[in-house]
């Protein structure tokens, strides 16, 4: 008891806090705990509305397919249906894409890849509500913008194969893909880095007066990283026209988001802090995702500053070909998820729309499968992993703009030696 | 004694730590429940409890840092880093923090924490899956750098390092976890099963750090390496036929210098090996210590052999990685003199 203090309790024994998921291997998935609310009811405020009235959505969620498919409330994005099959169609061939090449690995012809089963919507229907040349700071698991933007897959696979047309040179991990062109930033191997590099993209593009703007993907276990709060507190001080992202798939391999902060907090809240408006949207509604997404970048575009995107998904596939889930998740928890699946619920929409037919879809499985056994094929030709094509010189370009002497030495030891 | 791999002796250094100090905690990325990418923590979390074996937030300064603050209060936590490579975003609090607490505050506080991390590459890890980082380590003064190259040292050597009152970076060649790899990529595997050093005592043993291992006696020249490199100088050494002595120098710093320079005074002559890029390399000191004190009796120049000053490549890691062909350029060239 402190004397000078009657207020002062006499302490309870502290006790360390370690958050555990609802479920693990043996249980049966759980989402119970989970508020799920209806589509449709979250409020669409115009897009320069002040921040100061957008505090409630960081912790609504913004949903338009409702559980029959029917696009309702004020965030339906009206996307024509001609839009709407071009986004399912994408979604399949990203599919359809991750599928074989994790077939291709287990083969030996790659050394590793990277799913984004049931993320599919986040990739696409945001490049979609993005313009073609916005540059995008993307993690490992968007690659249906790629798909999006029509960027060739024969182009991907070479890299995945670090084959003799391999523009990244063999120098990369699979799927650490760059492609400029497609306004697709090179990617690292440590994850979050990129996330303020597109802050300064943004800033950078305001300065020069452009018309673009970047936006910018970090998972939910990657927000702890010290870069997820560079970028918000630059975004925030200078305004920069940039949308950032929070993919929470749930997992960070075998780590829960509770892990990052999440069961505290919405990840979209963390923008309250920093005056950002905060977003947090069906990550497996394709209608949902384009319309947030176009909301923030049309308020970036009118120079309103950043928007923080809470992406509330599940992350289907094992982390990577590396990765065992079923060591630390149920078995099953996919197949749980109340938000369901991103494909499925796009096409259940075209069906009531009337706009698409079981028959069509059939034959646009096959039509992508074929897509990739084509692009597959083209790229074999030009080489795989191990097919021993080796250009040592490549091994010591680029390091800098022209090579310095002693790499030229460390070449010539290289040749001569082996 | 229990046959174990490195993975399984690591294990073992912490579960025996854990048991034996409840000052001591466990925790990184996937760590806990998982037992880490590489399944060193595996069980610890289920025998040892939630509070002592968890996982950690993505955030590897934020790792460094609080373990510097439970340091503070009188824990001995050991922390997990997935790959050295990330070990970068947490590089201020060991060079600013961990490694200064001690000094700045004349002994008020001080780190007593073991930054665990997987280092090398051959496993097709890519760029930021591969490196060896030890040379930025030892440069810093108030750090401790560790590399073991067997079972049995890796377990000896770890209990000292969470034992130690000052932090120690315990770099794990991650091409060993499973065998002594000798640089023959097309050649299977040997298991550490087949290895003397994976005989490993189940209980508690030390292994000081600072105390240099000579793994092959020999009289025509020296070898100074460390990590996979000891296992790749030793198969080129056999090839050879050059009757080198190999020192594994187990720690980097602290240092066995009495062991360095006894061995190049006999043999005159001195090979220098590791994976990590040349320039500012920690070969870089070695041959300047070997300089200093053997002056006089080296014969020959002494060689290094190095990874190149390159990112580490994707798909020509092989080309990158300093192989037996390139020890055994060096051991023929030093003994040309
Ligand atoms: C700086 C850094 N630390 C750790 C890692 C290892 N790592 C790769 S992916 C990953 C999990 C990321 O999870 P999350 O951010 O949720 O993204 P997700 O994989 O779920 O899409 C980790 C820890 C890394 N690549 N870089
Ligand atoms: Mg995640």
């Amino acid at each position: 008891m402190n004397a000078d203090n009657p207020l002062a309790v006499s302490p309870a024994t502290l006790e360390l806090y370690v958050p555990e998921p609802a479920a693990r291997p043996g249980d049966t998935p759980d989402f119970s705990h989970l508020h799920i609310p209806p589509a449709g009811i979250v409020p669409r405020p115009a897009t320069d509305a002040p921040e100061s009235s957008l505090r409630e959505l960081p912790y609504q969620l913004i949903r338009v397919l409702d559980g029959q498919g029917k696009a309702v409330g004020p965030w339906n994005p009206k996307l024509s249906a001609e839009r709407l099959r071009h986004g399912l169609r994408t979604m399949l061939r990203t599919r359809a894409f991750d599928e074989r090449m994790v077939r291709l690995q287990r083969t030996g012809k790659t050394s590793f890849y990277i799913k984004s089963t049931g993320e599919e919507a986040i990739g696409v229907a945001q490049a979609f509500a993005l313009n073609r040349d916005d540059m995008c700071f993307t993690s490992y698991r968007q690659q249906g913008l790629l798909f999006a933007r029509d960027w060739p897959m024969v182009d991907l696979i070479c890299q995945i194969f670090n084959n003799r047309k391999d523009r990244l040179k063999g120098r990369q991990l699979p799927v650490l893909y760059s492609a400029r062109e497609a306004g697709y930033y090179s990617l690292s191997g440590n994850v979050g880095s990129r996330f303020p590099h597109a802050v300064g993209w943004a800033m950078a593009s305001a300065y020069k007066r452009d018309s673009r703007i970047a936006s910018a993907w970090i998972g939910d276990g990657t927000s702890a990283e010290g870069d997820f709060h560079y970028a918000l507190t630059f975004a925030s001080v200078y305004h920069a026209p940039v949308i950032l992202n929070v993919v929470n798939n749930q997992w960070a391999i075998s780590t829960p988001q509770a892990i990052a902060g999440g069961n505290e907090a919405t990840f979209a809240s963390r923008a309250l802090g920093f005056g950002l408006p905060g977003l947090r949207v069906d990550g497996n509604d394709f209608l949902a995702v384009y319309a947030a997404t176009e909301w923030a970048a049309e308020r970036a575009r009118r120079n309103l500053g950043a928007t923080l995107i809470e992406l509330y998904t599940y992350r289907a596939a094992a982390h990577s070909t590396s990765d065992d889930p079923s060591k630390y998740r149920p078995e099953g928890e996919a197949n749980a998820w109340p938000l369901g699946d991103p494909v499925e619920r796009l096409k259940q929409h075209l069906l009531g729309l009337g706009e698409w037919t079981e028959e069509r879809h059939t034959a646009l499985l096959a039509e992508c499968e074929e897509e990739v056994r084509a692009a597959v094929k083209e790229a074999e030709s030009h080489g795989t992993l191990h097919s021993g094509d080796d250009d040592l010189e490549s091994l010591f370009e680029d390091v800098f703009e022209t090579m310095p002497q002693h790499l030229r030495d460390q070449l010539d030891e290289l040749r001569s030696i082996g | 004694m229990s046959s174990m791999n490195m993975v399984q002796a690591l294990n073992s250094a912490m579960d025996v730590m854990l048991t034996r100090d409840p000052n001591v905690l466990v925790f990184g990325e996937d760590v806990g429940y998982f037992g880490g990418v590489f399944r060193c923590t595996a069980g610890l979390q289920a025998k040892h409890g939630r509070q002592r074996v968890f996982d950690a937030p993505i955030a590897e300064g934020g790792i460094v840092a609080t373990a510097v603050g439970m340091g503070a209060y009188g824990l001995r936590p050991v922390v997990e880093i997935q790959f050295a490579d990330y070990i970068l975003p947490a590089f201020d609090q060991l060079v600013s923090e961990a490694s200064r607490l001690r000094y700045r505050s004349a002994g008020e506080f001080w780190a007593p924490i073991t930054v665990r991390s997987p280092c090398g590459g051959g496993i097709h890890g890519g760029q930021t899956h591969s490196q060896s980082p030890e040379s930025i380590f030892t440069h810093i003064s108030g750090l401790k750098t560790v590399m073991p190259s067997t079972p049995y040292d890796a377990k000896g050597l770890l209990i000292a390092a969470i034992e130690d009152n000052d932090p120690v970076i315990f770099l794990e060649p991650k091409r060993l976890y499973n065998g002594p790899f000798d640089g023959h990529h097309d050649r299977p595997l040997q298991p550490w099963a087949s290895h003397p050093a994976g005989e490993v005592p189940d209980d508690y043993y030390r292994i000081e750090l600072g105390k240099a291992s000579i793994v092959r006696p020999g009289k025509a020249c020296t070898v100074l390496t460390y990590g996979t490199m000891v296992h790749v100088c030793l198969s080129a050494v056999e090839e050879s036929g050059i009757d080198a002595e190999v020192i594994d120098l187990r720690s980097l710093f602290p240092i066995d210098v009495e062991t360095i320079t006894a061995s190049v005074a006999r043999t005159g002559r001195c090979v220098i090996a590791h994976e990590a890029s040349r320039t500012s390399g920690f070969g870089a000191e070695l041959g300047q210590l070997v300089q200093e004190h053997c002056f006089h009796s080296l014969e020959s120049p002494i060689r290094r052999v190095t990874g190149w000053d390159t990112p580490y490549p994707h798909a020509l890691e092989w080309k990158y990685f300093p192989g037996p062909k390139r020890v055994m350029h060096a051991l023929k060239s030093v003994m040309e003199n």
